[in-house]
């Protein structure tokens, strides 16, 4: 083999890979040509070890317009002419290296998915995973995660509606970052990713080319890395400046009959924009390197066809309009050129001049290897799910104000106000309710609707159990829309996991996928759109398994949406679904994490349950039955409570609450398919009723007012002191 | 009446400027893109928020160079309301029509969240239709709106009532703990000498509707209108 090992392990190809490329090209590649199918046959473009474990998921529903892999994002129809693109991303390699560049970069590149199809962005969420903050490596990688969030995100005018935000050791040195954009377009004003009719023009417009970013998709975000190796290079730099005319002037260009098609250049570059769109339009392309205007002289076409630049779109042109599309361009201050144009060979050809440097089948670089790996269920986690719950000795009355103070202080409890509030969360006008809340709703101008948004995922679920968590991650995130008065539409996922070819990792990859598929399936959520972010480990430790749902519902009258403080004194709160946590509801959660430090136990979710509920909550919201529901998740009923009462300020008191079996399960057991209401006394009888419809049971569980939480004598607290605590959860 | 809305590259407020003027108040308002000069077609200039030109240097010392910046200084010097709202507020402390400057925050974060800001003087074309020390509930979306100047022009501003806005507590108290930024004296918005130009840091452009948590921005522009109105 002419191609030595070391060449191949940069461009992160395996030997056999190569075998296979000279087979199917019928000669050896050269360099460049190499480098093309390094980065598109990057499992981070490729997705050679989850794309028939995807399949499983559902992608089809009658309001679905573009499902995965079809475009950018995907797209759902939400009537009235109006589309919703969405679309969630990992940038958790490069933030690892560079964390303010890395998580700024990662909303740009985001954002360009959204109005490349012609939807002008009005939503950013994100899902952020990190090691403790007592750890000052740590502490320097969460503020330049959240400094780059808020340094790109608030210079593009896109509000920052939500997200969540977790920690635990197994992310240190490993961040997750997964940001999800969300836009709005007109139905039939869509632009399509691709390169259709010859002759017609390739217009690169945006930043210069430079030698940022060489390699990122395949040597950062396709293998592991350990810091020291000195990828920072491999890095790019963000300009939300121009991202921001970028928008403008593309959203500009999609309402006009100029253009054939558009197509953001991310990961792997200029390469990949132009080979995805000449294979979405069957054709193929020529382009001219030397007419890629460069940041830097000397760049070879290597350089220059593998750069990450930030900031370019390819924008595919009908022959004629050249001249308008450039005006159009100039008058936004962007530099735009005619970098070559469409063929009908089905072959990408790229030039130096006259000099022809690469020659390749579209098809062949757009057809990766797929591999099914073996999945093993590792030995320890039989280990790590035999909790013997009765080796831990129940919560003594006493001790539960001063727990439930302790986790409302814990870094994955408390308040993540000192994060969001560094995002614009208002600019567009739309947010009706604000971050901090189980879903962000955002009105529709023009219409009486609403979409409700959010992401989640629990890490810790899915290594106690990997299809039990991955079914937890949709239907939690479903119960999330569902307190917000929000019927689900679609779902867009990011799969964060370690290197798939230890087949442990694998094998939480495959359960974490048919977990998700069964969810989706069972709720009837089709899933649109998605990311896979692998080899997420350094040292040989990999990462919780960590699948995030980011999901879209839909509220057909704004004014019955729902939050989750209460609003009045003197209302009856409720218990929606089973009042009685069993012992092993304490697995995987904050409270033994916190108080007891274990990460043990095996999870588990009745969806028929789940499902009634979801409906129950919508009815109740629909019907202006209840004033609040809030999702009964991490930290149990007693924090859900507090939460609750700490919203507006609005105290609770219970004298007839009644409990069987272990306290702390029932106080701070994580039991699934659980949501606290708070209702009127005289709508008391409705909402009883509408529970019956669904079998849903009810609890009364105490009555609104006051400034204290009380229950019995098992707690009596201020909601200062409460609040003091659930303030400081994040230590900063 | 026709409100003007400018839009520098890197704008953004100017969407939702024209949503509260246009969809809300039912008022007549366009675009005006930074390189135009003619503008003296318009009753009121509403410099909005944004990252003009990326914030780039310092915020708003580009923009202020930008061909539209003379014809405002024109149009101000006849007397006719101008509003800069958060960059549109450091645009025209740059540019001079207002004195001061705007600081990065105290705490060195962006800062985005909902403030009360007490109206200090009901006699401005911006706030006639408010009641005296009226609070309006209004938000706030900056990293640079901690308000500085020098002791002499504080003590002009008071003195002269030029300082319109202060962040106040939701019962009104003017101190610290209403203060999102670190301005002196709590300064939310002042005008010029001759009280038409106002630079602001909340955004009233966002509340605009209950829906979206207040509407009292409204009080703002309706101010503006009623003052048009009168002198026409």
């Amino acid at each position: 083999m002419p191609v030595s090992k070391e060449i191949l392990d940069e461009i992160a190809l395996k030997p056999a890979e190569y075998q296979l490329i000279v087979k199917q090209l019928g000669r050896e590649p050269n360099q460049l040509e190499l480098g093309l199918f390094g980065a598109l046959w990057s499992e981070h473009c490729g997705y050679k070890h989850s794309r028939t474990l995807l399949k499983q998921l559902p992608s089809s529903g009658k309001h679905v317009l573009v499902k995965p892999g079809q475009e950018n994002a995907g797209a759902v129809d939400i009537g009235d002419g109006q589309v919703v693109i969405f679309k969630i991303e990992s940038h958790n390699h490069p933030s690892a290296v560079e964390p303010y560049q890395g998580a700024a970069t990662g909303v740009g590149g985001i954002v360009r998915d959204i109005f490349t199809m012609g939807a002008r962005p009005v939503a950013l969420l994100n899902s952020l995973r990190f090691g403790y903050l007592n750890n000052p490596h740590n502490r320097y990688l969460f503020g330049g995660v959240i400094g780059g969030i808020a340094g790109y995100g608030n210079c593009l005018g896109i509000p920052n509606v939500g997200g969540e935000a977790f920690f635990a050791d197994c992310y240190s040195a490993n961040p997750l970052i997964n940001v999800l954009c969300l836009g709005i377009a007109e139905r039939n004003k869509l632009v399509k990713s691709q390169a259709r009719g010859e002759g017609n023009l390739l217009v690169l417009a945006g930043a210069d080319t430079g030698r940022d970013g060489l390699h990122g998709a395949s040597g950062l975000a396709s293998r592991t890395f350990d810091e020291e190796k000195g990828l920072r290079s491999a890095v790019q730099v963000g300009n939300p400046f121009l991202e921001k005319l970028l928008i403008e002037s593309c959203l500009e260009l999609a309402k006009t009959d100029w253009i054939i098609g558009m197509q953001d250049l991310g990961a792997a570059g200029l390469t990949s924009a132009s080979v995805e769109s000449a294979s979405k339009g069957e054709s193929g392309i020529e382009i001219d390197v030397l007419k890629v205007p460069r940041r830097e002289k000397g760049m070879t076409p290597y350089e220059v066809m593998l750069s990450e630049s930030q900031e370019r779109m390819l924008v595919i042109v009908k022959k004629g309009c050249e001249d308008k599309v450039k005006a159009l361009f100039d008058r936004y201050e962007i530099r735009s050129d005619i970098i070559g144009h469409v063929t009908s060979d089905k072959i990408v050809r790229i030039k130096e001049g006259n000099k022809i440097v690469a020659e390749v089948p579209v098809n062949l670089l757009t057809s990766p290897p797929t591999y099914r790996l073996r999945a093993k269920k590792p030995d320890w986690l039989a280990k790590l799910q035999s909790l013997d719950v009765k080796s831990i000795p129940d919560i003594s009355l006493k001790k539960i104000g001063t727990t439930l103070i302790k986790l409302l202080a814990s870094p994955n409890i408390g308040s993540k106000r000192n994060i969001y509030r560094q995002y614009d969360h208002q600019v567009g006008n739309n947010s009706v309710v604000l971050p901090g809340s189980d879903a962000a709703v955002l009105r529709i101008k023009g219409t009486s609707k609403a979409i409700s948004l959010t992401t989640d995922g629990n890490g810790r679920y899915c290594y106690l159990n990997p299809y039990v968590g991955g079914v937890i991650a949709v239907a939690e995130a479903a119960r999330n829309l569902a307190c917000s008065g929000a019927c689900p539409l679609a779902i867009t996922d990011c799969l964060n996991l370690g290197n798939p070819e230890r087949n442990d990792v694998y094998y939480q990859l495959k359960e974490c996928i048919a977990g998700m598929a069964r969810a989706c399936k069972e709720l009837k959520i089709p899933v649109v759109s998605g990311n896979v972010s692998l080899y997420n480990e350094t040292r040989d430790e990999a990462i919780y398994p960590t699948p995030i749902a980011g999901m879209l519902g839909l509220i057909e009258d704004v004014n019955r949406h729902c939050t989750f403080g209460f609003k009045n004194e003197g209302d009856i709160v409720f218990l929606l679904g089973n009042a009685q946590a069993d012992d092993s509801s304490l697995s995987g959660s904050e409270y033994l994490n916190i108080i007891h430090g274990l990460v043990m136990g095996d999870i588990s979710i009745d969806l028929e349950m789940e499902k009634r509920l979801h409906q129950c909550c919508i009815e109740l919201i629909k019907q202006n039955t209840i004033k609040s529901a809030h999702d009964c998740s991490e930290g149990g009923l007693l924090v859900c409570l507090a939460e609750s009462c700490l919203a507006n300020g609005i105290g609770f008191a219970s004298q007839s609450w009644r409990t069987e079996g272990r306290l702390d399960a029932a106080l701070f057991g994580e039991a699934q398919s659980r949501i606290i209401v708070s209702v009127a006394s005289n709508l008391v009888t409705k909402l009883e009723k509408i529970a019956l419809k669904w079998q849903i049971p009810i609890t009364s569980l105490g009555i609104t007012g006051g400034k204290r939480l009380i229950i019995k004598d098992y707690i009596n607290i201020t909601l200062d002191k409460m609040e003091k605590a659930w303030l400081s959860g994040l230590g900063i | 009446m026709k409100f003007g809305i400018i839009v520098f590259p890197g704008t953004w407020s100017d969407r939702d400027c024209y949503y509260a003027i246009s969809d809300v108040l039912g008022q007549k308002a366009e675009y005006i893109w930074h390189t135009e000069t003619q503008i003296s077609n318009y009753d009121c200039i509403v410099l909005p928020g944004g990252f003009s030109y990326g914030d780039y240097l310092r915020p708003g010392a580009i923009a202020r160079f930008s061909p539209v910046m003379a014809s405002v200084e024109e149009f101000a010097s006849q007397g006719k309301p101008v509003i800069g709202i958060c960059n549109g507020f450091q645009i025209l402390c740059e540019s001079g029509l207002l004195p001061g400057i705007l600081r990065q925050n105290d705490h060195l974060q962006y800062r985005c969240q909902w403030t009360y800001i007490r109206t200090e003087n009901i006699s401005t074309p911006f706030t006639t239709l408010c009641q005296e020390k009226q609070l309006l509930k209004i938000p706030v979306s900056h990293y640079e709106g901690s308000y500085y100047a020098d002791e002499k022009t504080l003590t002009e501003l008071e003195a002269k009532h030029r300082i319109i806005f202060r962040y106040a507590t939701a019962d009104g108290k003017i101190n610290s703990d209403a203060n999102p930024n670190g301005a002196l004296h709590n300064i939310a918005g002042v005008v010029n000498k001759s009280g038409n130009v106002l630079g602001m840091m909340p955004h009233p452009e966002r509340a605009c509707e209950s829906l979206l948590g207040s509407s009292d921005g409204n009080l703002i522009w309706e101010s503006i209108i009623a003052s048009i109105q009168r002198n026409p």
